[in-house]
């Protein structure tokens, strides 16, 4: 089972933090710390695999992790899962994010939190790999598009502007509700 | 078209968080926080209603907040509300919140339940998901008694569509691991297994990954899986990879289902089946031969999969461990990747092996590769493979390699890294120990330990090696010089000063006939390392001083000289003092017959697991390391004149401390018997152990002590090595008065000793309990007596906790200990005849004021015995009033300061079936409740 998904900076800035096991949110804070301080100091092409830090449950919790040139992208996993499974779940992942956003880089994460999670849903549940197959993935997150897309222009017609019937799209709209 | 769209993130947003990057702070940062959480719940507090545009970028910026590690108070509301929209952006924004936000125990959970079981009922697959995500995702126990019958039931539905099955089935595996007792196995897990035929193979994962784990509990229940998954495994196996299509990954079919239908076949021994056994064999062939053929592509994806499968594989032929054909197969493959130039494929190759070491077939060609392993450890760059390296190290180690493998690990000691050390020592220490052919050797191996990581030895370790010697008279006297000559160094550590003492204390006569190491310079060369060791060392050389003036006659002046010196006879110390005292006392009125006596050689120590070892499987976790010690035990030939050192089940509290016999005289260990709590190191327990305010868990075998005094007052409670405590107790309608005895096993004081009650939060309105605080002083041997008066209020469920904590040898004890004061105890009987029995009787027939339980008998059958035992919960025993006479029927009233409750009780044995029918009716429901929970135990 995996026990928790984190991506952060190579500064430590967390960008996404998802538990499946609960922790009360100071460790879940002090998890990402001890998590960043074990994966950053390492080398490059040292081994991927390493024993959990020591908030998490030392003895059966492994940390899988990836470096992708300014971001990490840590797996923590009990010992029912594979290692490579999901070091390579995690390549899926980032491939899944690079399709959705095109070229994605560290500020569309951080811009779009939501969408993120969006996509992190439909390939884990409850700590369990849900879905594998990137196409698959991203037929998901287009449906979900639309639908946002349709409701948002239905929205329209009832856009309460000050100054009446003005698209949700327009500055003077958006500036309304910043 | 990219799936996510740049432009029309939301600005508000972006803007938000482009000024929190921005920020030169953290200070700033804070304050940008704040400002956006004073706007954010102003918007939501105010009076105009929001869009679903506005709520969704509120939500977001609140996400984004918590993950910058701030606190989110508010909101939770609106994010329920959101739910049960109609458009999907904001239900979907609200999911969003509650699975990030809301834990488990959440007051909003029956809200939230509601808006999921409008979703499950929606039909509308994309709300079906949703809804079945947050259940997974919070998993809770509430959530599970919502929707543990409903999501069975979508799941083998036929008209569900795929991916909510998929979603259903990782929801129910979530359900599972939380409650299991909630999920009702049923007709639905048959159509489970068959879900492994399923056309979708994304519903097949998850199937797979839902009956892996239901396997492991009910293995009988899925056995049926077993020929499906191999059929399942054979084709993906034989398929050419484009007939997978999108769940080919990088040439490689389906390898993420492939890894979890291997996991589940490892729940299961071989197939009986031949037919079902022969395709297994041959999906293993092929996945093993696939490993030599060229890789259809040179991505690293490509071999990664590829690999992920193969590993998976090779763990189960490790699982069946019975094709040895195979399993010579597997170990040369681990031995090709041991040298692979990826290192996660070193790593897991090490691991693999080690498992692969404890195989019967397969050990001998393990050890082929323990140069490659060696090698490993001096030059891999990374901790954690040079951790595996240890581990297979440890693994592969049999008599004929023990002493190249201890040598390494010895060697390896002097530069490996702070955190693996104490267990390179651990391990080194038993390897030495098991294997010693000549106990010279293991002598020499231990006091290079010391030598080199005498911060890491524990306290285990070099008890060990102090049982060891006294058990083996042919190693004393080597012993004895070696420990003389280490002790040479100007600088050793205080181990070896504690070893060294002991054993010339013991066996220092061996060695007096060389000048070079007469009686004189001994003490000398111990004598020159006092001033540097802490207070229970210096206790120990005490100690040994008096048993230098029974070996040596010659010294006693010189000795007694030591003892009376201002700095032991006055020392602030009072355990030094005492010695010093009573030392110099004995020495002085003793005849040397009594002298020879008191001071006699320590008789030998009775064989018992190794103490190390069991600190090593407390530190690992029992699973690993017992699986290698019980299966090597089985080969290896006991050389230790004794029974070999692994019952399992002994765990290192238990084992009774060599130090306790150490002195002799009779006076206090100077180290604490078990192993200190801030010792264990790698267990998240004992972080918080260090801090003195927190409570112990409940101290095991607690609950049985518990369940003992239900139907008696007095007797003992609870018992350790250190402390035991009594009870004696006496009870009046409401009132009572409780009686507590701590005693002091030991001849050292406790200090700050205090005992706390606690009672939980409800508890506390419904008994009143009333104590003094006891002397924090508890002398050795000495008991001290805490009175308790209590009042019951109200009707209650749970007991008071007895915490009690105190210093002991300069360790900090913790102790927690449920105190039987149950509501049984305000009953007072009352004695009816049969006709009013039954007229009362159903008078009670409300079903909430009924309370059944139906169990199997945990004590034989005896009808006396039962009959004291109702006597002693309190109610009347009603002679002549059931028409049978087999039967117990009882009745008494529970007496609160607030209410009296009349109780009834009837008790139905079945001797055939060994079972009991236990009925209670009293006036209100959580009354016949907890009485049933507490009667039920006793028989």
């Amino acid at each position: 089972m995996i026990k928790a998904i984190l991506i952060f900076s190579n500064q430590g800035k967390p960008w996404l933090s998802k538990f499946y096991q609960p922790y009360s949110e100071d460790t879940q804070q002090q998890i990402i710390g001890e998590t960043f301080h074990l994966v950053s100091k390492r080398d490059e092409n040292v081994c991927n695999f390493l024993e959990g830090g020591l908030l998490i449950g030392r003895s059966d919790n492994k940390l899988i992790y990836r470096h992708y040139a300014t971001l990490y992208f840590v797996f923590y996993v009990d010992s029912s899962e594979s290692e490579l499974g999901i070091f390579d779940l995690i390549q899926v992942f980032v491939e899944t994010l690079d399709k959705c956003f095109e070229n994605v880089c560290e500020l569309d994460l951080i811009f779009h939190v939501d969408k993120v999670h969006n996509i992190l849903v439909e390939m884990v549940m409850g700590g369990m790999v849900l879905e594998t197959n990137m196409n698959e993935i991203v037929t998901q997150i287009d449906t979900q598009n639309k639908l946002e897309k349709s409701e948002a222009d239905s929205q329209l017609s009832t856009c309460l502007h000050p100054q009446g019937g003005q698209s949700l799209k327009c500055e003077q709209c958006r500036k309304e509700y910043i | 078209m990219p799936a996510v769209s740049k432009g029309d993130g939301m600005r508000g947003l972006a803007v938000f968080i482009s000024d929190i990057r921005n920020c030169k702070s953290k200070e700033a940062e804070i304050k940008r926080i704040n400002k956006e959480l004073a706007n954010i719940r102003s918007k939501f507090k105010g009076d105009k209603a929001l869009d679903g545009y506005s709520k969704k970028k509120y939500v977001c910026k609140l996400l984004f907040i918590f993950l910058l590690g701030h606190d989110i108070d508010f909101g939770h509301m609106e994010a329920v509300n959101l739910l049960s929209s109609n458009r999907y952006t904001e239900k979907q924004i609200g999911y969003l919140f509650i699975s990030v936000l809301v834990n488990s125990n959440s007051e909003l959970i029956r809200l939230i339940n509601n808006a999921i079981k409008n979703d499950l009922a929606s039909r509308n697959p994309t709300f079906m998901g949703l809804a079945l995500h947050c259940i997974a995702n919070v998993g809770s126990r509430e959530m599970a008694e919502a929707f543990a019958g409903e999501v069975p039931k979508i799941l083998v539905a036929g008209d569900t569509m795929d991916s909510v099955k998929q979603s259903a089935a990782l929801c129910l595996l979530r359900l599972y691991r939380t409650s299991p007792d909630l999920v009702p196995m049923g007709d639905w897990t048959s159509r489970v297994v068959h879900l492994l035929n399923d056309q979708h193979l994304g519903v097949v994962t998850a199937a797979t990954s839902l009956i892996t784990t239901l396997a492991q509990k009910n293995p009988e229940e899925f056995k049926t899986s077993v020929s499906l998954a191999v059929s399942r495994l054979s084709r993906i196996v034989t398929s050419a990879s484009t007939d997978l299509q999108d769940y080919t990954y990088y040439f490689v079919p389906a390898p993420w289902l492939s890894v979890k239908l291997l996991r589940l076949l490892q729940c299961y021994p071989p197939p009986e089946d031949p037919a079902v056994r022969g395709r297994l064999t041959e999906c293993l062939e092929t996945i093993l031969n696939k490993a030599q053929e060229p890789p259809k592509s040179k991505k690293v994806q490509h071999s990664n999969a590829k690999n992920a499968v193969l590993f998976e594989a090779i763990s189960l032929i490790i699982h069946h461990d019975s094709e040895p054909n195979l399993l010579v197969r597997a170990c040369n493959q681990l031995g090709q990747f041991l040298q692979h130039r990826e290192t996660n494929l070193r790593y897991l190759a090490l691991e693999s092996m080690c498992t692969l070491a404890s195989s019967e077939f397969s050990h001998e060609a393990v050890k082929t590769h323990i140069d490659t392993v060696i090698n490993a450890l001096k030059t891999e760059r990374d901790v954690s493979v040079r951790q595996r390296a240890v581990d297979l190290l440890y693994a592969m180690c049999d008599r004929s390699n023990a002493q190249q493998i201890v040598a390494e690990m010895l060697s390896y000691l002097e530069t490996a890294d702070y955190s693996i050390r104490e267990e390179i020592v651990l391990k080194v220490a038993i390897l030495a120990e098991k294997y010693a052919v000549d106990y010279a050797w293991y002598v020499d191996t231990i006091l290079n330990l010391i030598r080199i990581a005498g911060d890491y030895v524990s306290e285990e370790v070099w008890y060990r090696v102090i049982q060891i010697v006294i058990n083996r008279d042919d190693v004393q006297g080597y012993a004895a010089k070696t420990v003389f000559e280490a002790l040479q160094a100007p600088a050793c550590h205080e181990n070896l000063v504690k070893v060294g003492g002991y054993i010339l204390g013991e066996f220092g006569n061996l060695i007096a006939g060389d000048p070079r190491s007469s009686p004189l310079v001994q003490f000398n060369l111990l004598h020159s390392k006092f001033h540097l060791c802490s207070v229970p060392t210096r206790a120990l050389l005490l100690s040994t001083y008096i048993k230098f003036v029974n070996l040596f006659p010659e010294v006693k002046t010189t000795i007694q000289d030591v003892l009376r010196s201002d700095s032991q006879l006055k020392n602030a110390d009072v355990e030094l003092q005492q010695r010093a005292v009573e030392y110099l006392r004995l020495s002085t009125v003793a005849s040397t017959d009594i002298l020879a006596t008191v001071l006699e050689e320590m008789p030998p120590f009775p064989e018992r697991e190794s103490s190390i070892l069991a600190k090593l499987k407390k530190k690992k976790g029992p699973s690993t390391v017992t699986d290698l010690e019980d299966t090597k035990r089985e080969r290896s030939v006991d050389v230790n004149g004794g029974p070999e050192p692994a019952p399992a089940s002994t765990s290192a509290a238990s084992t009774p401390s060599p130090s306790a016999d150490l002195l002799g005289l009779g006076a206090a260990p100077a180290a604490p018997a078990g192993p200190p709590p801030s010792s264990g190191g790698g267990l998240l327990v004992d972080v918080f152990s260090d801090s003195a305010s927190a409570v112990a868990p409940l101290a095991p075998g607690s609950e049985d002590n518990f369940a003992r005094f239900v139907c008696k007052n007095n007797g003992v409670l609870f018992e350790n090595q250190l402390l035991q405590i009594g009870l004696k107790s006496e009870f009046r309608q409401n009132l009572g008065r409780m009686f507590i005895f701590y005693g002091n096993k030991t001849s050292t004081q406790f200090l700050n000793f205090t005992p706390t009650l606690i009672c939980p939060d409800d508890l506390q309105s419904r008994l009143n309990l009333q104590t003094k605080p006891v002397d924090p002083t508890v002398d050795g041997g000495a008991q001290v007596q805490q009175v308790v008066n209590i009042e019951c209020v109200s009707d209650f469920t749970e007991a008071p906790v007895l915490n009690i904590q105190f210093r002991y040898g300069g360790t900090f004890q913790n102790v927690s200990v449920q105190l039987p004061i149950t509501l049984n105890k305000f009953f007072q009987p009352t004695e009816m005849s049969s006709q009013d029995f039954f007229q009362r009787w159903k008078q009670l027939s409300n079903p909430q004021q009924e309370v059944q339980n139906i169990f199997k008998a945990k004590h034989p059958m005896d009808t006396e015995i039962t009959k004291a035992k109702i006597i002693g919960f309190g109610s009347a025993l009603l002679e002549e009033v059931d028409p049978n006479p087999a039967n117990f029927v009882g009745a008494g009233i529970i007496h609160t300061k607030t209410t009296q409750i009349g109780c009834l009780l009837r008790l139905e044995p079945n001797l055939q079936a060994q079972m009991y029918r236990l009925t209670l009716r009293t006036s209100k429901e959580t009354v016949s409740q907890r009485l049933c929970e507490l009667l039920s135990q006793q028989f």
